[in-house]
């Protein structure tokens, strides 16, 4: 590793190449700005790109296609028992991630960014150094920080090597026997990958039911349809420790005050991530963090000094690639003197559970705490003609309005194709729409997402394929 | 059953008042007769019902708001449901007519150009039994728009949570933004008469804060509340609203932006009286026939104004530009029997004396009907107000703002003056030309009105010289 002395000035330095960081980059270089972009990976795209979203969903998709598989036999077509090559599946993954890491790398090069690999560390205000790369210091007008998040470990002491879910994406076998420690979307997606790859899986939570982050009603469909795919679910539990064994992990469990001890061959540890903010010289850029470790900035994006910009998980929010591919396009557009503002009203969240959860704008759980008056319509897919033509009738699709102006507040669905239609929910919530826009808007037949429009209508109190509510005498 | 629906106004008005109604439920009325009066910001206008037959529903009740393309009556004309939603869009051309050549000529209104669909029944119920209102946001969580006018706002400076909205659930539109940001920081709402009981203690509590913000800025300013003026005898209360209200509005705009001079002067009409009232009479029954001292007060203005180019223009304080206008349209100030009205005759610069006095007659029977377009109010460049013949002296006028300058007319009356040394009897008209002291000095002033007299003296200079 040499340790070059070149240093280089540019216009705008962004640090990091996730969703965040790349996106920034090339936004702004659009812009006509000039842009050196540092990553410490080998390869671009950030944690989603190389070890989360995406070959997360690559997995996912292998799995469902098993399952499918499975249930049509209900339609008469039977393909009995698949047999896994972990091999071509883990090579299949790692081509789609390559084809899109490179697909990035390719975009900034014909943007003409200028991408540095090595570690970023502010040297000052205007100037940070890079640890292994080429060049060695980099001065800057404007910054923007993208850094990301990194997986929470469990507490010292257990120097096993226990999976993360970095580790467990990359397919080093199916365990016969798998502990997942953290029912949250990662751990639930994990879970049910490697349930589906053949494995004996256990959930351990710390609350009292999985994805706490949901809606109650979504999740207990979810948990309603999974709940053949894993052998235990353990609420309320929590791993005391972890002890080597013969073949496995002895892992205590304790709950109720009771301790149970069990064997597993793997453990999943999933227990939520911490963002990079402690190791890059905040403090010489003049810069602090909040109690979360996180760093405070406005609808700009604008940190405590005005050229430095924050985005994606490093700053207040939910910790989704695509929040931090909007706060890169304003960053980039602020800084490129553009009345740009990150002032979204709905952020989506998606879980690739089967059936998938996505929720968008205010949940239910969010107006009873913030004791505001909602309406909720539900819609079920029971009642959906498309849900039947796919055998898949679990789930429903929920609007949540404000009662006199009928103004849409929120959508949660859980259901197939969840992911991809809650777009639809999220646009009308960004444009002020009311219920009357969604239920007049056409929505072919016969597709899933007629169950928001029709939900719509049951806010509404004028849903056709559901029964009115009957009226109290 | 017909529904008609309120048509766009015109100039980015979305919504109007409900004045009066012509009829109720149940009752016949004719296609073309008087359904009800609305009164926008800017006028208040007779609504002739589209259709005849009964009326089903009417839209609300007396000082209700109407938005544009809300129902403002369902009419039951006998033809059956299908042929009323389909003649429903011929119809509607009746009353969106006049509006929509109007709005011909402004692009930005394009969204509100099409024409009214007539609504899905049900949605149509719920409007009939409540018309909606400008809706007050419950002030939870941002303020409803969509991402391109919020970016708007902030393009234009705005706060977009203190727009107000008029979209529905208290959607904030691309023209509520514009129109926060051109300084109208009214509430539509504030058209509204209604003051709930249990609001007062916050309005109370906002007046003594805008008060007390008020009061910081300019010295010695007193903005306490009224005292209760029924304590030292009996009172009557009436609501400041409609036309009044408009009036009040501006003229303490007026009042406040505009330093006003006055300039006052004599001119000696007798000759021009003379020869107005001979054509007068020789004209009876046919054009001419309403020739008054206004019509050629008209003439003299316009052709003053070409000369004195700084009192046909505006003056935008927060731009520090002045716009010199190049047409010529002058308003006259009429008093409507509602209130004051300010039509405007249109380039009077191309116009003969008799074709002015026409129009001024036209439009000052229209206003006292209540038949105005809201177009024949707008545009004016200079206005005159002629209280001569409802008598006085003279009179110092307020500035029509963004006006630059007014000219007040008073009684024209046979007075003693002196000329050559002696004491003759001549029909003297006073004039008072009130100007903005930002755009022209006492000279300017002087020399305009001066000239104007020069011309008021012979009608022959107004022939020559106009």
């Amino acid at each position: 590793m040499v340790m070059g002395s070149l240093s280089e000035e540019t216009e705008l330095l962004v640090i990091g190449a996730g969703p965040g960081g790349y996106v920034a980059a090339i936004r702004a270089a659009d812009l006509g700005r000039e842009v050196v972009l540092v990553e410490e990976r080998d390869k671009l795209g950030g944690v989603c790109l190389i070890e989360g979203c995406i070959p997360s969903k690559a997995l996912i998709s292998a799995v469902e296609v098993a399952d499918a598989a499975k249930a049509a036999e209900n339609m008469g077509l039977s393909f009995g028992e698949p047999s896994r090559d972990l091999f071509r599946l883990r090579q299949w993954k790692d081509s789609v991630v390559d084809g899109l890491t490179g697909g990035i790398r390719g975009l900034l090069k014909r943007r003409g960014v200028e991408v540095i690999q090595g570690r970023a560390r502010f040297e000052g205000p205007n100037a940070v150094a890079i640890e292994g790369g080429a060049v060695s210091r980099v001065e800057f007008k404007n910054c923007i920080i993208a850094t990301g998040s990194r997986i929470n470990q469990l507490p010292p002491g257990y120097d096993l090597p226990l999976w993360s879910s970095a580790e467990a994406l990359t397919l080093p076998e199916v365990p016969e026997r798998l502990l997942v420690v953290g029912g949250g979307y990662i751990g639930m997606e994990m879970g049910l990958v490697y349930a589906g790859l053949g494995s004996e899986v256990t959930m351990v939570e710390l609350f009292p039911r999985l994805l706490m982050g949901a809606d109650e009603d979504l999740v207990d469909v979810v948990v309603k349809s999974c709940a053949d795919k894993f052998k235990d679910v353990l609420l309320e539990s929590k791993v005391t420790s972890v002890e080597q064994a013969d073949s496995g992990y002895r892992v205590t469990i304790e709950r109720d005050g009771q301790e149970q001890r069990k064997t597993f061959d793997q453990v999943l540890v999933a227990i939520g991530r911490r963002p990079n903010t402690d190791n890059i010289g905040l403090d010489k850029a003049g810069l602090g963090v909040n109690d979360q470790g996180l760093i405070e900035v406005n609808s700009e994006c604008r940190t405590a000094v005005p050229h430095i910009f924050a985005i994606g998980d490093v700053v207040p929010g939910p910790a989704l690639a695509h929040k931090a591919s909007r706060e890169a396009k304003v960053a980039a557009e602020v800084i490129s003197g553009h009345p740009s503002a990150f002032d979204n009203r709905a952020v989506p969240a998606v879980v690739f559970t089967h059936p998938e959860i996505a929720w968008t704008g205010l949940t239910e759980r969010e107006a009873r705490e913030a004791e505001r008056e909602v309406t909720v319509g539900k819609f079920p897919l029971r009642a959906l003609g498309r849900a039947w033509t796919m055998g898949q009738t679990e789930g429903f699709v929920k609007v949540i309005s404000e009662p006199e102006t009928n103004l849409l507040l929120g959508v949660g669905m859980v259901g197939p194709h969840a992911s991809e239609l809650i777009a639809e929910g999220t646009l009308a919530i960004e444009m002020g729409a009311t219920l009357e826009d969604l239920l007049v808007t056409i929505h072919p037949h016969p597709t899933l997402s007629e169950a928001l429009m029709e939900a719509a209508e049951a806010a509404a109190g004028e849903a056709v394929h559901i029964n009115p509510p009957r009226k109290k005498k | 059953m017909f529904e008609f629906i309120l048509p766009d106004l015109g100039e980015g008005i979305h919504e109007a008042e409900i004045l009066k109604w012509y009829v109720e439920p149940g009752d016949a009325i004719g296609e073309d007769e008087p359904l009800v009066d609305l009164e926008t910001d800017k006028a208040a206008v007779t609504i002739p019902s589209p259709k005849g037959g009964t009326v089903s529903s009417i839209a609300g009740k007396v000082g209700d708001i109407i938005n544009v393309g809300n129902v403002v009556a369902v009419i039951d004309t006998g033809d059956g449901e299908a042929a009323g939603t389909e003649k429903a869009g011929e119809p509607e051309e009746k009353p969106a007519q006049k509006p929509e050549k109007e709005a011909a000529g402004e692009e930005k209104d394009a969204g509100q150009e099409k024409r009214p669909e007539p609504e899905p029944k049900k949605v149509d119920e719920k409007e009939a039994e409540k018309p909606a209102p400008a809706i007050k946001r419950s002030g939870k969580g941002p303020v409803p728009a969509a991402p391109a006018t919020r970016r708007l706002a902030r393009e234009l400076g705005v706060e977009i949570n203190l727009v107000p909205p008029t979209g529905p659930a208290g959607r904030v539109t691309p023209e509520d933004v514009h129109r926060f940001a051109a300084g109208d920081t009214a509430a539509p709402e504030d058209a509204h008469v209604e003051v709930p009981a249990k609001e007062v203690g916050e309005d109370e509590r906002a007046l003594k804060e805008f008060a007390a913000h008020a009061a910081s800025t300019i010295p010695l300013l007193d903005l306490e509340p009224l005292p209760d003026f029924s304590k030292w005898g009996p009172v009557e209360t009436e609501q400041l609203r409609s036309i009044r209200r408009k009036v009040a509005r501006k003229m303490v705009t007026s009042m406040i932006l505009v330093p006003h001079v006055a300039h006052m002067d004599d001119a000696d009409v007798t000759k021009l009286e003379e020869f107005r009232k001979k054509e007068k009479e020789r004209r009876q029954g046919g054009p001419g026939e309403h020739l008054t001292m206004l019509a050629f007060v008209v003439k003299a203005v316009t052709a003053g104004l070409k000369a004195a180019k700084a009192f046909n223009a505006s003056l935008d304080p927060f731009r520090e530009e002045i716009t010199y206008k190049k047409y010529y349209n002058i308003g006259v100030a009429v008093d409507s029997g509602k209130g004051l009205l300010v039509p405007v005759v249109k380039d009077t610069d191309r116009k003969s004396i008799i074709q002015i006095s026409t129009e001024i007659e036209d439009l000052a029977s229209r206003a006292r009907e209540g038949k105005l377009e809201v177009d024949e109010l707008r545009g004016g460049t200079f206005t005159i107000t002629n209280v001569g013949p409802l008598g006085g002296t003279a009179l110092i006028p307020t500035i029509n703002y963004p006006e630059v300058a007014i000219l007040g007319m008073g009684r024209a009356q046979q007075k003693p003056v002196v000329r050559d040394g002696e004491i003759v009897i001549r029909t003297i008209l006073p004039l008072t030309l009130a100007f903005d002291h930002r755009i022209a000095d006492g000279a300017d002033a002087a020399r305009f009105v001066t000239e104007m007299v020069r011309q008021l003296s012979d009608p022959n200079l107004l022939l020559l010289e106009t």
